[in-house]
């Protein structure tokens, strides 16, 4: 191959690899992302059943049931405007407890939260980015309370 | 005193640094001499910024209460390991770890770089005071470590429990060399592509660096996964989490640039390519700072509300990355093409090895900044997860592994020989794991599956390149290779095994219950109250038993006061054929208690693989530099020429 071809393969080559991340990155997003919602947003019809997403609010107070295997909780997730009930099937994360902010992440089955995961994580400083602002608005409100 | 002596050694580092970047402009613009200055002074800003992280750790060892970061951070009660760790377990002491390694690391090139061309060792000196420069700004006007509070409080806040652990106090460190190593490479490439010197000369000078903050990078993946592994109690060793894959950029671009800079040290070729992976490199190690620090992945409206740090690291990611591809776009085209090669050959496997470990970082890259930027733009909020990251990246993760057993049997410039006919015993090896797999796991998942294949096959072909000859008359680097590419084969091996034979139970036990999981059985003897330094908590005592006599466990549950907080202990024995890994839950109103018990059989294999792959970094690091030892001592002519990878 003469260089000034073998740069222009090697150009092209580039390009293509660039191109297919970019396809193969927006197959990927548009099939697997999984779509953050509040209670109210399912309240207002927006979740699919049985698609995989997040769904973020604070535990409310009193919620949690225990279920007689022991290992299976009921709870009740809220955004102040609605609420979804949760079930999950595991041993809760360290942080979680009722009237603080937990993001579970499952699918809807028949009207409820069905959570492989609850979500908590390595620095109390860090909250799961989508609900950054719900606890901020929940802090807020509870201000204005007073 | 201390604390204004650490501030004044920054301010004096920061005042070096823009002297660097006067100095490199004077010695591009005239033809004066200026290396010997311009390493003196690159050596004192390093020694300066070390002074300054050591006026940080007394502070934190002495826990002098009058030193905000200090009260936030640390604790007098807390064990004096922790004391010490609480320095970079933090936002400022962090940047200050990062801006110390960078500037040592500027110090350690202008002392003993010999293998650049001065102008182009004082150009990267000058970028990499330019570098600094941003960071020390970053550091003073944002994020003093330094600032008092008056008045001292009697005792500080504490540092996160989780984060009390060894392999995380010293896991940030390891990154962070990683990390700012690139940045040598970054420096070394602009330097050059300022003085249009891009020869292989270069590259071998760039090496060293390129193959010692991979092999940190790589120590510190490893770490952080089984870090994660342990402590958080899930039984998961890599959740695709945005921190997470801010390691994982870099080092995936580092891997790219890894491989063609051998070419560029052997063959004179791929040299824009090369110049622009080193960009690219440290560009991700910028990126993962920025993610990790600006406090954006906590919320896009937390980075809305306290918007000084974020911008200010935003804006220091813009101008060093726009300025080093602009000059690349500048310069990069002018270069002139290195030698030629064919389309069979060990520089064309190189290629299409960079292509893939590229495609990979793409799909990374957009996965892991979508959702900030889809909120940042339409509010909507969503998260990629795992599923995303698994179904575009695991197939080209397995493709590439499979193209790493046949890329070194392949010679520079053109391959003529049927060297592919030697493949075809792994190839018989990995049909034999697909049909043992078959016959053992009919269930078995096909990801899993394909990954036990391509693990067996790439586990022999790793070989093949010292096979056949005396293997004490090879290279080390060419040992460090087979040892590093037998480690992907191990680590997959690990991640299939793991993915596909996991036994899970969750149950919930009274004292004297026995669960199954796998092969074993475990009784829950008792729950006793147990207490350290710093914490209350309590212990399950387990005895698990698998035909032969029961071996101990003790899950931990423990609660710390300062700050307030609980975490999980599990309790994992190792054997050579698994882990058995026991996590101890909550009590339940009648009184038993939620245990969560895996059989993981090879999943050590993991972070074995993780530490070949590392090692073998090493092992080629030590060849090259003792080679180069050797090769100062003989006259230019034995030598000339020699240069293979």
């Amino acid at each position: 191959m003469k260089p000034k071809n073998q740069r222009l393969v090697l150009v092209s080559a580039a390009i293509a690899a660039l191109l297919v991340a970019a396809l193969l990155a927006m197959w990927g997003l548009r099939n697997q992302a999984s779509y953050f919602l509040t209670p109210a947003d399912i309240a207002a019809g927006k979740a699919e059943e049985a698609k995989a997403m997040r769904l973020g609010g604070m535990v409310e107070a009193g919620s949690i049931k225990h279920l007689p295997d022991g290992v299976t909780i009921r709870f009740v997730l809220t955004d102040g405007k609605a609420q979804t009930r949760v079930v999950y099937r595991g041993i809760v994360p360290d942080l979680f407890r009722e009237g603080s902010g937990a993001v579970a992440e499952g699918r809807l089955v028949d009207g409820i939260f069905v959570a492989d995961t609850i979500l908590a994580k390595h620095d109390e400083r860090y909250m799961p980015p989508e609900l950054g602002n719900l606890a901020a608005e929940h802090k807020a409100g509870k201000t204005l309370e007073q | 005193m201390i604390a204004e002596a650490g501030l004044a050694a920054l301010w004096l580092a920061a005042a070096l640094a823009a002297l660097q970047l006067l100095l490199m402009v004077l010695a591009l613009r005239t033809q004066i001499e200026i290396g010997r200055p311009m390493r003196a002074v690159a050596v004192v800003q390093g020694m300066l910024t070390i002074i300054a992280f050591a006026m940080l750790l007394i502070l934190f060892a002495r826990s002098d209460m009058s030193v905000a970061l200090v009260f936030e951070n640390s604790n007098s009660a807390k064990p004096f390991i922790y004391k010490v760790a609480g320095a970079w377990g933090n936002h400022e002491g962090s940047m200050l770890l990062w801006v110390t390694i960078l500037a040592a690391s500027g110090a350690f090139l202008g002392l003993f770089s010999r293998r650049a061309s001065e102008r182009t060792l004082v150009a990267a000196l000058g970028a990499q005071g330019a570098l600094a420069l941003g960071f020390y700004g970053f550091l003073l006007l944002a994020s003093n470590p330094f600032a008092r509070l008056v008045p001292a409080p009697a005792d500080g806040r504490g540092l996160n429990p989780l984060l009390q652990d060894p392999g995380l106090a010293f896991h940030p460190p390891t990154l962070y060399l990683g990390y700012v190593g690139l940045s040598v490479a970054f420096s070394l490439a602009v330097g050059a592509l300022l003085t249009g010197e891009v020869d292989s000369r270069l590259a071998r000078a760039m090496r060293p660096w390129v193959l010692a903050a991979w092999v940190l990078l790589t120590v510190g993946i490893t770490a952080g996964s089984y870090w994660a592994y342990y402590e958080l109690g899930w039984g998961g060793y890599w959740f695709w989490d945005p921190v997470e894959n801010a390691s994982l950029m870099p080092w995936l671009a580092a891997t790219a640039l890894l491989h063609s800079i051998n070419v560029l040290a052997a063959r004179g070729a791929l040299k824009a390519w090369t110049m622009m992976l080193a960009v690219i490199a440290f560009s991700m190690s910028m990126v993962g700072t920025f993610l990790v620090r600006s406090g954006i992945l906590t919320s896009v409206h937390a980075f809305a509300i306290d918007p000084q740090r974020g911008t200010f690291l935003l804006a220091l990611l813009g101008i060093y990355v726009g300025a080093a591809f602009v000059l690349f776009a500048v310069r990069g085209a002018s270069l002139k093409e290195g030698a030629p090669f064919e389309l069979v050959s060990r520089e064309s496997g190189l290629v299409i090895n960079n292509l893939i470990l590229s495609v990979i970082l793409g799909v990374v890259f957009v996965g892991t900044l979508y959702p900030l930027f889809v909120e940042a733009v339409s509010g909507e909020k969503m998260s990629v997860g795992a599923p995303y990251f698994n179904l575009v990246a695991g197939p080209l993760a397995l493709l590439l592994a499979l193209l790493v057993g046949a890329g070194p049997l392949l010679a520079w410039r053109r391959e003529r020989r049927p060297v592919f006919k030697r493949l075809i015993i792994p190839a018989l090896l990995g049909i034999t794991a697909l049909a043992i797999t078959f016959l053992l796991a009919p269930s078995m998942g096909l990801l899993p599956r394909l990954g036990l294949l391509v693990a067996a096959f790439l586990a022999a072909a790793s070989i093949l390149p010292i096979s056949g000859r005396n293997p004490l008359r090879a290279p080390l680097a060419t040992w460090g290779m087979v040892v590093s590419h037998f480690g992907i084969a191990v680590a997959l091996a690990g991640m299939a095994a793991n993915a596909a034979f996991t036994k899970e139970r969750l149950a919930i036990a009274d004292p004297g219950e026995r669960l199954s999981v796998g092969p074993w059985l475990v009784q829950l003897e008792s729950v006793t109250p147990t207490a350290g330094k710093n914490w209350t908590g309590i212990e399950a005592d387990l005895s698990a038993s698998r035909g032969a006599g029961p071996i101990t466990l003790r899950p931990q549950s423990r609660f710390f006061s300062d700050p307030p907080m609980e975490t999980n202990e599990a309790d994992i024995r190792t054997f050579w054929n698994g882990q058995l890994y026991s996590v101890l839950g909550k009590q339940d109103a009648s009184g038993a208690w939620q245990l969560r018990l895996w059989w993981k059989p090879f999943v050590t294999l993991i972070w074995a693989g993780g530490g070949l792959i590392a090692l073998g970094g090493l092992m080629a690091l030590v060849g090259r530099l003792w080679r180069r030892r050797r090769r100062l001592a003989a006259p230019e002519s034995e030598w000339r020429g020699a240069g293979y990878a």
